[in-house]
């Protein structure tokens, strides 16, 4: 039953975009290192693509030599998470894990689901991250430290992958 | 066509959804606690259930409002993806910071001291 304050749904977001490219393409944008490194955040993500399979960000060297500069120490795993479904290229469904940031690391796994769905000329790309006991990291996936330099988000970054599907490039920055 | 002009027709259902004050109200309860129902949306509306619907529509059309079912229950998450896309397309890095600027100094001078 819910209630007015049913902690699992105020503690999860939503994000959508339509994308004009095919569910292969936006798949691999997501699941491989070189791609996931070109958009957003940047880094590379490594995942062992079966239940149970790791999932690790590792930072480029521009990234880290940013972090390093604005004061974050910064580790050579940036994000860690376990792979729970995979289904390409509709959908991946993995534990989540923010390291670089001691308060994030300490509020543990949260989960995070990416759905792509075909439509007429495009895709959809619906990213569910439930943040159920992770408010530090609900505040920077929703891009709310975005002026003190921690980023956009999710929005950012799905603004960011359509532009370089799209386009062939990423936004300016 | 010119690149931008699709980005205008995708984004015209968005300009029309954020045109009314409703609407924009309905937006801002998920802003602040997101995932509501529709009863939940309703009880803070002087409006038929009906009205809420036919505007929850109209953002879902838009897709600033995406919908989850969780058993029997419709849940209603703020999509901030094409406001979002709006900021990024359309708004020169350069305006950006002055905007800001301005924005800080609105809010220091609103401010009840």
């Amino acid at each position: 039953m819910t209630t007015a304050t049913d902690p699992a749904t105020a503690t999860t977001q939503v994000y959508r975009v339509y994308i004009k490219a095919t569910p292969e393409a936006i798949w691999t944008a997501i699941t491989d290192p070189e791609w996931t490194n070109r958009y957003g955040y940047t880094g590379y993500s490594h995942y062992d693509l079966r239940p149970g399979g790791a999932l690790k960000v590792v930072p480029n060297e521009e990234f880290k030599a940013g972090a390093e500069s604005q004061g974050f120490p910064c580790p050579d795993v940036i994000v860690d998470g376990e792979v729970i479904e995979v289904d390409p290229p509709r959908k991946l469904v993995t534990t989540w894990r923010m390291l670089m940031d001691p308060a994030m690391a300490a509020e543990g796994f949260t989960k995070l689901t990416y759905e792509i769905e075909q439509h007429d000329g495009s895709c959809s790309l619906t990213v569910t991250h439930d943040l159920a006991g992770a408010p530090t990291l609900a505040a920077m996936v929703a891009g709310e430290g975005e002026a003190q330099g921690a980023g956009g988000g999710h929005a950012w970054i799905l603004s960011d992958l359509k532009s370089l599907l799209e386009t062939g490039t990423p936004l300016a920055g | 066509m010119l690149l931008g002009m699709a980005d205008d027709t995708d984004l015209h259902s968005v300009f029309r959804a954020l045109a009314d004050p409703t609407r924009r109200f309905l937006l801002d309860l998920l802003f602040e606690r997101d995932g509501r129902t529709l009863t939940e949306l309703e009880s803070e509306l002087a409006m038929s259930r009906f009205g809420v619907m036919k505007h929850l529509k109209v953002l879902e059309e838009a897709d600033l409002v995406v919908t989850r079912r969780s058993g029997r229950e419709k849940h209603h998450f703020l999509n901030p993806v094409p406001i979002r896309l709006i900021h990024d397309r359309w708004i020169d890095k350069y305006t950006e910071r002055n905007v800001s600027a301005l924005l800080d100094l609105k809010n220091q001078l609103e401010e009840p001291s």
